[in-house]
């Protein structure tokens, strides 16, 4: 009889050895906390849990958290793949230097970015300057909010898209243009189409990071309760009063979606790839 | 109409020059007023009060211990990170078993865990009020949470993506020829990391570091619910950045901002850097997986 | 559609890629742009399509001067070397395409677009594989898809870029004929680019025969093999064995020896000879051939290759000789070329 073997057999050493670390390293400082959260959620009976997800304030942080991400997400598709397409179709002075600044905010520290957003974005600041005049102010607002959660998700689509459009074959755009598509027609329903994976990749990606942003949006929110109050802040204030139930309640319907999310952008990709392939 | 005289002579894959200086102007724009402008004015605020002031917020014990404390903390957190980022790379690349695409999308996870909840999932475990977490009190005198190994284990949480999944596409890439070759040569297991592996993967090793470091440094949810915030003991640069800003003096908010533009400065230097490799050793990086 | 190029050049970046070409193209050719890499023979097609455009010269379509005419505008068919097909469109909507982008007024109607690419499935032996993706597709599948998506706009000419170049010798051979068979069917004026002469040469009304920008020879597979006019020709399509000669008085010597051969229309001085190595004939005694050494022999397919070295070793020739002749076991070997050209040394 064979044995059944985990690996398929290789020569090269090692593999009980990394093999065990990383998986006693993934236990350790993901699996196990993880668990823990959740099961610090079901200490909770459903009464009370109900009561956290119904109370105007949990409510009104969730809208605002996923409303603000998901505006945010879809003005970083747009301008996302306004700089991919420059920074690949086009040659200009800058592009190096555009092409590296795209990653700020992923090196910024989220603090530095929430009060340098705030000082532009307060009344007095240079922006918020601009604004006030009209009636619009945008520190402390859930537009200062929109603003922080663009910022911090910027990266994404450009990331995701750039390499994708990078490797788009040009036959393909002339065979569109042979076949009397005009330039518009050629982009809308030809290159536009193929994006189609790496755009909902980023968008997840962005979307993802937004929901749980902290950082950069709580200088610029105000975090009025029922206003400008977003989900991690909440679970913030929830363990200063030592309320770790709730806390962790929120937390759970926070990764819980994380985790959606995640799935989601797998199952994009492994769909696009089994559809579309490598042609 | 004379021969030789071409009205349309635009190749039909691109757009009409005024359509290209149109969208390129807007993304200058788009990037200066998003990313640039909030950069500026770091280094603005700083100065606002003159260079000697900005500087003065650096004689602050405050100041002082927590730059100390954040470069403890990446210390720790980033070699651990190191460790394990060639450990799964090494596990995952180098042999075919089942789950190892699950095991990536496990390693990815902390991406899209906000920072808070990283934070909060240690408390629950290790806070003073659950049984380790006051195990390690009582029997040992070593408090975890609202001290310094708390923040040091929610920043390895955070930042523990970003060497593995530098390394993991690039060694897949690689496959397992080279060190086929050196054991085949006589080689030990340890000389082909050594000699064979380790070489090959070194500059994509430096990409994952040099952004797991500038995360490490600059993290602020997970290491803000985790802290506690005692002032000179549990607060890193990004907390005491807050805490400044908090003061709404105006001295301190130039404190605020100093500290805040040596992360930036920070920043800064790791974009280049990044860029630079990218440059120089493209090949040698994963492909297609910037970012992060 | 007549085709007609004249005196066209393009320059990329001051480097000229086509130098003053002309050419004309019957309605209902098949030709081939036949040449070795860089001769310019895509850039040729290129230009055709209005994929790029001539630095100087004219392109006429009929009596139309198309050089001006944008690429949406020309309504050619371009078939391209790595298919370019779209890969999240299925089969049908890829063919559909041409049909569906046009304007308003002129756009057919969807079931009408619907039943004309069925039709062309059936042309291109496909039926059925409307609903795959290209992905799902074999190289030669695509292929036919690509060549289905360029018919359907119902094109004034048909231009392919080295359309068997990514397939296997097998699909090749099947798709070269299946595409004359289409051509003899649909009767489009056809112009193809290929590296592969027994392509072109088996394929092609006319081959045009191309190299360093320049076009060396129009003309039918026996005028371009028979009598090639160059000897970039000469070398380039078929085998061919070349003999650096002397011409003097319209004969032909080798060193102090005159071979036989007459050379009418080439002046005196040094001069090439170019033969094909199966068209010669052996001779006994040698007054008047050319004569070497064996140098190696070896079985090629259902003949035998002989390796000559000639006067004083420093030249080579190779000859065909049937399989089992005697001459091939011999150290010296006398022979003449039955058919044979000689070039002007500098021409070379």
């Amino acid at each position: 009889m064979t044995r059944i073997r985990f690996r398929e057999p290789s020569i090269i050493p090692g593999f009980r050895l990394t093999f065990g670390f990383t998986i006693l390293y993934l236990f350790l400082i993901v699996i196990v906390p993880i668990v823990g959260l959740y099961m610090k959620t079901f200490e909770l009976d459903w009464p009370s849990f109900w009561r956290i997800l119904t109370g105007s304030r949990f409510q009104a942080a969730l809208k605002l958290s996923f409303g603000a991400s998901l505006l945010a997400a879809l003005f970083n598709v747009v301008i996302g793949l306004l700089i991919a397409w420059v920074i690949v179709r086009y040659r200009f002075f800058a592009r190096r230097l555009v092409d590296a600044i795209i990653d700020l905010p992923f090196a910024l520290p989220t603090a530095v970015a929430g009060i340098a957003l705030t000082a532009l974005y307060v009344p007095q600041g240079w922006i918020g300057r601009l604004f006030s005049p009209y009636g619009i102010t945008i520190a402390y607002t859930p537009l200062g909010i929109w603003i922080a959660l663009v910022f911090i998700g910027l990266p994404f689509v450009v990331r995701t898209v750039q390499p994708v459009l990078e490797d788009f074959n040009a036959e393909v755009e002339e065979a569109a243009a042979t076949l009397g598509a005009s330039r518009l027609t050629t982009i809308v329903r030809v290159i536009l189409p193929a994006l189609l994976p790496a755009i909902l990749t980023g968008f997840s990606l962005a979307f993802a990071r937004a929901v749980g942003e902290y950082g950069s949006v709580i200088f610029i929110a105000g975090n009025i309760p029922r206003q400008t109050e977003i989900l991690p802040l909440l679970i913030v204030f929830r363990l200063e009063e030592r309320d770790y139930a709730a806390a962790s309640a929120i937390a759970a319907i926070m990764l819980t979606v994380s985790f959606l999310i995640l799935l989601l952008v797998n199952l994009i990709q492994s769909w696009s790839n089994r559809r579309f392939g490598n042609v | 109409m004379s021969k030789g005289v071409f009205k349309k002579s635009v190749s039909p894959v691109t757009e009409p020059p005024a359509v290209r200086y149109l969208l390129i102007g807007l993304s200058i724009l788009v990037l200066a007023v998003f990313l640039v402008l909030p950069l500026v004015t770091v280094f603005v605020q700083a100065l606002q009060m003159g260079l000697w002031q900005a500087l003065a917020t650096f004689s602050d014990p405050d100041a002082i211990s927590a730059i100390l404390l954040t470069l403890l903390v990446a210390a720790i957190a980033v070699p651990c990170n190191l460790v394990f980022g060639i450990a799964a790379a090494w596990a995952i690349a180098k042999y075919r078993f089942p789950g190892r695409s699950f095991l990536i999308t496990l390693i990815d996870l902390p991406f899209s865990v906000s920072p808070v909840v990283a934070g909060l999932v240690y408390i629950l475990l290790l806070g003073p009020f659950t049984p380790v977490g006051a195990w390690f009190l009582q029997d040992f005198g070593v408090r975890i949470i609202f001290a310094v190994p708390g923040i040091v284990l929610a920043t390895i949480f955070v930042t523990f993506p970003f060497i593995a999944r530098e390394l993991i596409p690039l060694m897949q890439d690689q496959g397992t020829g080279d060190e086929e070759a050196a054991l085949s040569l006589g080689a030990s297991g340890w000389q082909t990391f050594w000699h064979v592996t380790l070489p090959n993967v070194k500059w994509a090793l430096l990409y994952g570091v040099l952004l797991c470091n500038a995360r490490a440094m600059g993290e602020f949810g997970a290491v803000a619910v985790i802290s506690g915030k005692l002032r000179g003991e549990t607060v890193t640069m990004p907390l005491q950045i807050e805490l400044y800003y908090q003061e709404f003096r105006a001295l301190a908010q130039v404190s605020a901002f100093s500290l805040a533009a040596v992360l930036a400065g920070l920043a800064l230097v790791t974009l280049v850097l990044k860029s630079w490799l990218e440059w120089r050793y493209a090949d040698q990086l994963a492909a297609g997986n910037r970012g992060h | 559609m007549e085709l007609g190029i004249r005196d066209v050049r393009k320059e990329f970046n001051q480097y000229p890629a086509l130098h003053g070409v002309s050419l004309d193209i019957r309605p209902g050719e098949l030709i081939a742009l036949l040449g070795p890499s860089g001769s310019g023979k895509t850039t040729l097609l290129r230009l055709i399509a209005g994929l790029d455009f001539p630095t100087s010269g004219q392109i006429l379509f009929g009596d139309e001067d198309a050089s001006n005419k944008t690429v949406q505008e020309r309504n050619v068919g371009f078939v391209f070397q790595h298919y370019a097909l779209f890969r999240h469109m299925n089969v049908a909507d890829n063919i559909g395409f041409g049909l569906k982008v046009r304007p308003g007024a002129s756009r057919p109607a969807k079931a009408e677009i619907r039943r004309r690419a069925s039709e062309l499935l059936d042309l291109v032996q496909l039926s059925g594989l409307e609903k795959r993706y290209p992905a799902q597709l074999s190289g030669g599948q695509r292929q036919r898809v690509a060549l289905a998506r360029a018919l359907a706009i119902e094109p004034k000419i048909l231009l392919l870029d080295e359309p068997f170049g990514a397939l296997d010798a097998q699909v090749r051979r099947e798709l070269r004929r299946w595409l004359r068979e289409i051509h003899d069917t649909t009767g489009h004026t056809t112009v193809f680019v290929t590296h592969d002469q027994e392509e072109a040469l088996e394929l092609a009304d006319r081959v045009v025969v191309m190299s360093q920008g320049r076009i060396e020879q129009v003309g039918t597979a026996d005028e371009v093999y028979d009598q090639p006019n160059s000897p970039f020709v000469y070398g380039f399509i078929g085998e061919s064995s070349s003999l650096p000669v002397r011409v003097a008085n319209g004969e032909l010597w080798l060193a102090d020896r005159a071979i036989g051969l007459g050379a009418q229309d080439v002046p005196d001085g040094d001069a090439i000879l170019y033969f094909r190595p199966q068209e010669i004939e052996l001779l006994d005694g040698c007054g008047g051939c050319i004569a070497g050494t064996v140098a190696a022999s070896r079985r090629v397919a259902g003949s035998r290759r002989v390796e000559l070295k000639i006067g004083g070793q420093r030249e080579q020739v190779e000859i065909e000789l049937p399989v089992g002749h005697p001459a091939a076991q011999q150290s010296r070997v006398a022979f003449r070329p039955r058919r044979y050209k000689v070039f002007p040394a500098k021409a070379t």
